[in-house]
């Protein structure tokens, strides 16, 4: 049969928001196709309780592989095998850095067509089209596949989440996993840099980026914050830099957010980030170059 | 021990990019440059090489694309390569990620590097992915956004940022690497290297030197085709205030932050 098949990323027992979107997606999609959408999680001693958790989002069923967590090549190994059980016809994936990996990694396999940063899906004779905005968000192309597997990786918070209350059947699958796929051993997970900070209850954000020059740049956002009874975010460049917490981090990798007001200074505002904090109502940016993607 | 690094020629960022109506493909006209996030891969080479941890005999750009992308081959050798291979034919052009992943991956099987790297994003096409695709065709292990690599036991000890925090992992070599622009501060290059890049060896290589299948590349055979490119909605604009006296601006953000009610 043909159908969707849907990578959910899991971590301590609980799905990441963006596979969660891509899954009620995916069945949205697949009701409108006349198909049905597959779900596939990949983990250490996945739970019937957990895995079974994505019917209520619209999977009827679910691909149980266990495998190493957190690592991309053991997933496009499961999904591979997957969908030559099912015969899907799609893999989608919801925004994040694994799925960008996954994705692509499959496609390789698979001689498939791929498209990243996809921020609507529609059907169109029966066949899936991906939209991608491209150049900086200036246009938006249509992606058409060419290929016997599609495969569609969403920008991130690009599909909202629904419950239909529906139920999936768990189906355990073994795969063999090819040797260049744990060569690459996960050490240490999730490690939590710097103090811990709550942004997500903040009415009113003040965030700073790389153009605040140096860390100490954080002194006058950490003052400025203080007096508007807010809290201090950041970009990843100068998390990543070890200016600013993580915690505080906005964007693909990290939080979204979406306050009373969002106060950038220094933020030229990568596509990675914006996604984090465009559901904003109020905006204010301060930056030098007037052609900053933020404006 | 061999590190390739793959790089690309993308238009300057003082460039406004926009698509050809007629070819539906990326305008590469006007200035070009050495991807910015590329020079990163080849100072995470040259700190690999110039470490000692691994002993490294040679790094090598590896580039595909029209004739003027040896420029950014000479740029990287600049930098501290110390030789280039070009794959270049026009059977090549337009290919999309997967059959540009699959050409590169070919030509890099001809080298059989123990290390592959690249930057983690082009900045003009922002696919995030060849690397992945790459990896996945040399059956090696991969990671891509890297900030941070050491060389433990002969195998990379190497950070990233991913979805629930800093992850640490353990790869094995041969492997593909992608670097996130965090990892290092490129070097300057000398006036001298700049003078001598061009005397280093360029390999130039057509698509059936390295036994690429043609069925596999180009615009025709593009699995993903790109079409319809349309304009997004229209966003509000917003109000832009140029900061000639900064007490006046700092006056009118006030008055703005207040008329929305947004100062307790």
């Amino acid at each position: 049969m043909s159908g969707i098949l849907v990578y959910a990323l899991h971590y301590e027992g609980a799905f990441n928001k963006n596979s969660l979107g891509a899954v009620s997606e995916g069945a949205r999609l697949a009701s409108e196709l006349g198909t049905e959408c597959h779900a596939i999680v990949v983990g250490e001693g996945v739970s019937d309780d957990l895995a079974s958790q994505l019917g209520a989002y619209g999977a009827s069923k679910v691909y149980r592989v266990e495998g190493p967590e957190g690592l991309a090549q053991p997933v496009i190994d499961a999904m591979e095998a997957a969908i030559a059980a099912g015969g899907h016809e799609y893999a989608l994936f919801g925004g994040g850095l694994l799925g960008f990996e996954i994705g692509a990694g499959l496609a390789a396999r698979l001689d498939a067509g791929v498209c990243m940063e996809v921020t609507n899906v529609r059907v169109e004779d029966g066949k899936l089209v991906a939209e991608r905005p491209i150049l900086q968000d200036s246009q938006i192309s249509s992606v058409h596949y060419r290929s016997g597997v599609g495969v569609i990786i969403s920008r991130l918070n690009a599909f909202e989440i629904k419950e239909t209350g529906g139920s999936a059947t768990v189906e355990d699958l073994a795969v063999e996993f090819k040797a260049h796929s744990l060569k690459a051993k996960m050490v240490q997970r999730g490690e939590q840099r710097g103090a811990d900070v709550n942004i997500e209850d903040a009415n009113i954000l003040v965030a700073g980026g790389r153009g605040l020059g140096k860390k100490e740049g954080f002194d006058a956002l950490e003052e400025l914050a203080g007096a508007l009874g807010g809290a201090v975010a950041a970009t990843r460049a100068v998390v990543d830099a070890g200016w600013y917490s993580y915690s505080a981090q906005i964007g693909q990798t990290g939080k979204t957010v979406s306050p009373k007001l969002y106060l950038a200074a220094g933020i030229s505002g990568a596509i990675q980030h914006k996604v984090g904090m465009q559901a904003s109502e109020n905006i204010v940016a301060i930056n030098k170059d007037s052609n900053a993607p933020i404006f | 021990m061999k590190i390739c690094v793959l790089v690309k020629e993308v238009p300057d960022a003082a460039v406004e990019k926009r698509i050809n109506a007629s070819t539906g493909r990326l305008d590469r006209g006007g200035e070009k440059n050495l991807n910015p996030f590329d020079t990163h891969a080849i100072e995470a080479a040259m700190q690999l090489k110039e470490g000692g941890a691994l002993s490294v005999d040679e790094v090598v750009a590896v580039t595909m694309g029209p004739e003027s992308a040896k420029r950014a081959l000479t740029k990287a050798v600049s930098l501290g390569a110390d030789r280039s291979v070009h794959l270049s034919d026009e059977a090549l052009a337009g290919s999309d990620v997967n059959g540009t992943g699959y050409a590169l991956a070919q030509v890099l099987a001809a080298e059989s590097p123990d290390l592959v790297l690249l930057g983690q994003q082009s900045d003009d096409g922002e696919c995030y992915t060849i690397g992945a695709v790459v990896a996945d065709h040399l059956q090696m292990p991969s990671l891509t956004q890297v900030i941070k690599i050491d060389v433990e036991g002969g195998a990379l000890r190497c950070e990233r940022q991913a979805e629930y925090g800093y992850d640490t992992v353990q790869v094995e070599l041969p492997a593909v690497i992608s670097v996130g622009d965090a990892i290092n501060e490129p070097r300057y290059p000398s006036l001298k290297a700049i003078m001598g890049a061009k005397k280093k060896p360029l390999e130039t290589k057509a698509a059936g030197d390295v036994g690429i299948d043609a069925g596999r590349v180009g615009y025709d055979n593009a699995r993903a085709h790109c079409a319809d490119f349309a304009a997004p909605p229209a966003k509000s604009a917003g109000q832009i205030i140029e900061d000639e006296d900064t007490n006046e601006t700092v006056e009118k953000i006030v008055a703005w932050l207040d008329e929305r009610k947004l100062l307790a």
